[in-house]
């Protein structure tokens, strides 16, 4: 059953202000999710004001700033700066995308930074993505085959047969998506959740896998696959520009297609 | 540590509403609305069945004000839910999925339900 409230231990205090330094003509303000492990206080909503004058153009050049040079406590994942190691996925502004390619000035008025949405929190802006990483490792994500390697050569596949992996191969597993849907927020105990049945997709239509069969019917549960109600959060957020949604159609699709003889 | 104590990220408390999502659970209310209105459509057939007084008295109900708007109301969730019913049966094809087509038919579910429903009140009022 679904539970809209946050449990006790995890609602919102007032936290901490952070005033930015004197002289500062251009200042926004970050308002930035905080929780420590140790304290055994409830989370809280610290708050700093940025001289954007002395500050990169990118959310995570604000949060380095401040790790940097005000409160060296404040914990969050980052790697690549680029958009393409999925680290510095947040909950910004209302949405979730990656800090390294949002800019700050795509937001009006605060900086709004919480851990990705419905997730367990280690510390800070650091979510436990041990059930996501699970749920990915279950459905075997490599190539399966029955047929002997060439023993030449790679296994190919024809610029056709490649380009049935395009939208598919570029997801990044940040979990934008899968934390953005409230399928995933209600059931994300079984349900999958958009990355995960988008990475299945990207093994059922590649053409040199061989189980595409035995991946259906890993599938083939009521909460795996078909909790998805087609919300579609998840391609409004994706910060690669991927669509969870369809992927996810053409795997119901194929379940059918089997079925009907 | 134990774990069990990490707090729960917020969700609903933060998410910005998304037309995706603001489109998604209005299907699910309207349904849910399509089901209320239903057994009042019951209650109306039985009082036919009981005869004359009976029904008269259920037309005199059915008249007052708060009762026809909830009627327009029942008839606006009816057209939503019927045309965003269809749209859910165009994605199961695996068509009109990419954002700027989903977003289109969202809008036009919305503007054609509305029209619809002003056209039949405006024919029995």
């Amino acid at each position: 059953m679904a539970e809209f409230r946050l449990p006790k231990n995890s609602r919102i205090s007032k936290g901490k202000h952070h005033p930015a330094p004197e002289g500062a003509k251009n200042v926004k303000t970050f308002r930035i999710y905080r929780w420590d492990p140790d304290s055994g206080q409830n989370p809280r909503v610290d708050s700093y004001d940025i001289d954007l004058d002395d500050c990169g153009p990118m959310v995570l050049d604000g949060l380095i700033k401040i790790k940097n040079e005000v409160d060296p406590t404040l914990t969050f994942r980052r790697s690549c700066r680029e958009g393409i190691c999925g680290s510095c996925a947040f909950n910004i502004d209302g949405t979730n995308t990656l800090a390294c390619t949002k800019g700050i000035d795509e937001i009006s008025g605060d900086v709004k930074l919480y851990p990705l949405p419905h997730m367990p929190v280690v510390k800070d802006l650091v979510p436990d993505l041990t059930h996501f990483y699970a749920q990915y490792a279950s459905i075997r994500p490599w190539i399966r085959t029955q047929s002997p390697a060439p023993p030449d050569k790679e296994r190919l596949q024809t610029p056709e047969d490649r380009e049935y992996l395009d939208g598919l191969y570029e997801c990044i597993l940040c979990a934008c998506c899968t934390t953005s849907c409230p399928s995933y927020w209600w059931n994300g105990d079984r349900y999958l959740g958009p990355a995960v049945l988008l990475q299945a997709y990207r093994w059922l239509v590649d053409s040199r896998d061989e189980a595409t069969g035995e991946r259906l019917d890993e599938l083939e549960d009521p909460f795996k696959l078909y909790r998805c109600h087609t919300i579609m959060n998840c391609a409004q957020t994706c910060p690669k520009g991927l669509n969870p949604a369809k992927a996810i159609a053409e795997i119901k699709k194929m379940m059918l297609a089997r079925q009907s003889l | 540590m134990d774990t069990n104590q990490r707090p729960l990220s917020p969700h609903l408390q933060v998410y910005r509403p998304q037309w995706t999502s603001v489109l998604s659970i209005l299907h699910r209310i309207t349904g849910v609305l399509l089901s209320v209105g239903t057994v009042l459509m019951v209650v109306w057939l039985v009082a036919l069945a009981q005869g004359e007084a009976a029904y008269s008295a259920m037309l005199q109900f059915m008249g007052n004000p708060i009762v026809l708007i909830a009627l327009v109301g029942w008839t606006l969730a009816l057209f939503y839910h019927l045309l965003n019913g269809i749209r859910h049966l165009t994605w199961d094809t695996g068509a009109m999925l990419e954002l700027k087509p989903a977003r289109a038919s969202g809008w036009a579910v919305v503007v054609v339900s509305v029209v619809l429903t002003a056209i039949v009140w405006g024919g029995l009022l």
